[in-house]
């Protein structure tokens, strides 16, 4: 007999494949988006550091990139975080859809 | 062949744990299960057992370390009793929905407030929506058994749910009683090696827990747990007889007592069944037709079971010792229930004994077999639901 589809869920809802909240993207959750003003980033990685997600790009030398939108959920975190470079902040947020 | 001890009902249940020497134990101290985790506490400090004792500040927390121990992959334990098991309520969903084999000796006792330290069966009865598996026990020999079988019913691959022990506090958890223990090397051979299903601690193949469920699925995992609560009443059936084979001790989903051919039957759980059957014995010399039911299995329910064992009676009265207050008792709910099914149904009342640790003595079990006596006859119920006992 085949299996009705809530016998074929994981006991226990474990979830079985790692890193699968990758493809689960909470960026449609956003309603004001981080931007990044470059000139004023001094790369101290504080917005990597506090990111809930991981929307903030870190590449290969260890520098930070822009951000990935696909997961930012816009709480804003890294834009009150972000020291920037003398009184200007490297991070301000900015309604959607502007 | 066991040895035969006087010990307490704590003193027992820590002994089973001893035997079973599970992985992990969190547990925080509450009146009147302290004294079977202090003593379970000194065969770790003796080193009797290889448990992990996790000290944890507050049931909550002991719940919560006892979750995340077993999703580690070990075999945990913990005990608590009333205000401890209250505030363990949101821990004890998580456990059972994230399908964990975690058993926790509950000392019954009675919520606050007033504040009061007896036994009762509030504490119980407000976890038995929680998903947990729920043994009851008349005296510390049951506390004793009922706990070596949790672990094989909570264990089994078909099962992986956690369970309660109950038995009632201070009346057994504090008195002595002849006990016979089981050796140890049939003890750990009964409940054999621990199976970890999906454990985190298995770094090869990682995975999560507890994530967020919504309304795409959520419906399907309670539809899923919901089945494996119907599997339970068949694999406690399974671990009972081994059990017998093992100690020739003898148990079920329920317990009757001369109730195949009684006429009018008392429905009672734990202690004071006990006192029960002394009465049912007299009111039987004096030609009454009386039986008992004692269910052992509160969860899940053997509504059927039950049904079929009570179809012949003409009167039934259901003790609770425990209140839904505005509602019938919680005991007397589900007799209704199983009730329901039968073509002929016996008139039924319900009797709420023994709050806070209040002696339930013979001659409340005289008083109701009366009333049994009376409405058998008349097929008559005058109030379905009354106090006993109470100081008037
Ligand atoms: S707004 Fe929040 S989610 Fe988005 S990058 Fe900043 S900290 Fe991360
Ligand atoms: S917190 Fe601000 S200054 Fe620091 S790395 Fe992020 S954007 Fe640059």
């Amino acid at each position: 007999m085949s299996k009705k589809f809530w016998e074929t869920l994981p006991q226990g809802s474990v979830v079985l494949e790692a890193g699968s909240s990758a493809k689960f993207k909470t960026g449609t959750w956003r309603s004001v988006r981080p931007k990044w003003i470059e000139e004023n980033c001094i790369q101290c990685l504080f917005c990597w550091m506090y990111c809930p997600d991981m929307s903030v790009k870190v590449n290969a030398e260890g520098k930070r990139e822009d951000f990935n939108y696909d997961y930012c959920k816009g709480c804003g975190i890294c834009a009150l975080e972000c020291p920037g470079k003398k009184g200007k902040k490297a991070i301000v947020m900015e309604e959607e859809g502007k | 062949m066991g040895k035969i001890v006087a010990v307490t009902g704590n003193e027992a249940c820590a002994q089973a744990l001893k035997q079973i020497n599970p992985d992990v134990c969190a547990a925080y101290p509450i009146t009147p299960a302290t004294d079977l985790m202090q003593r379970f506490s000194g065969f770790v400090s003796d080193g009797k057992v290889d448990t992990e004792l996790v000290l944890v500040e507050s049931e909550h927390s002991a719940m919560s370390a006892c979750i995340g121990a077993a999703a580690a992959g070990g075999r945990v334990a913990t005990a608590t009793s009333s205000q401890g098991l209250a505030l363990m309520w949101e821990m004890l969903y998580i456990a059972a929905g994230t399908r964990l084999p975690i058993i926790m000796p509950l000392v019954n006792r009675a919520l606050s407030a007033p504040l009061n330290i007896h036994g009762d069966h509030s504490d119980g009865m407000g976890a038995r929506d929680t998903g947990w598996i729920q043994l009851y026990s008349e005296n510390a020999q049951e506390a004793y058994d009922n706990t070596i079988q949790a672990f094989r019913i909570a264990e089994h691959l078909d099962i992986r749910l956690p369970a309660m022990v109950c038995m009632d506090g201070f009346i057994v958890s504090h008195s002595i009683e002849r006990v016979e223990y089981i050796d140890d090397a049939d003890v750990k051979n009964f409940v054999g090696k621990f199976q970890a299903v999906h454990p985190l601690l298995d770094l090869d193949n990682p995975k999560s827990y507890g994530p967020l469920i919504l309304t795409d699925l959520y419906h399907e995992y309670k539809r899923a747990q919901h089945e494996v609560m119907t599997k339970v009443p068949k694999v406690v059936l399974e671990v009972a007889s081994d059990f017998e084979k093992m100690t020739g001790r003898k148990y079920g989903l329920f317990e009757t007592y001369r109730l195949e051919d009684a006429e009018i039957a008392v429905v009672v759980m734990s202690s004071a069944a006990g006192t029960t059957k002394d009465i049912i014995d007299q009111y039987r010399d004096k030609g009454v037709k009386a039986g008992l039911l004692k269910p052992r299995m509160f969860r899940p329910f053997p509504y059927l079971e039950i049904a079929d064992a009570l179809k012949h009676l003409k009167a039934i009265a259901v003790l609770d010792r425990a209140d839904s207050f505005g509602g019938y008792g919680p005991l007397f709910m589900e007799i209704s229930s199983a009730v329901m099914s039968m073509d002929t149904k016996p008139a039924m009342i319900n009797k709420i004994f023994g709050l806070g640790g209040r002696d339930y003595l013979p001659d409340q079990a005289e008083q109701v077999l009366d009333e049994l006596v009376k409405v058998a006859k008349t097929g008559k119920v005058q109030t379905v639901k009354e106090y006993i006992g109470v100081r008037e």
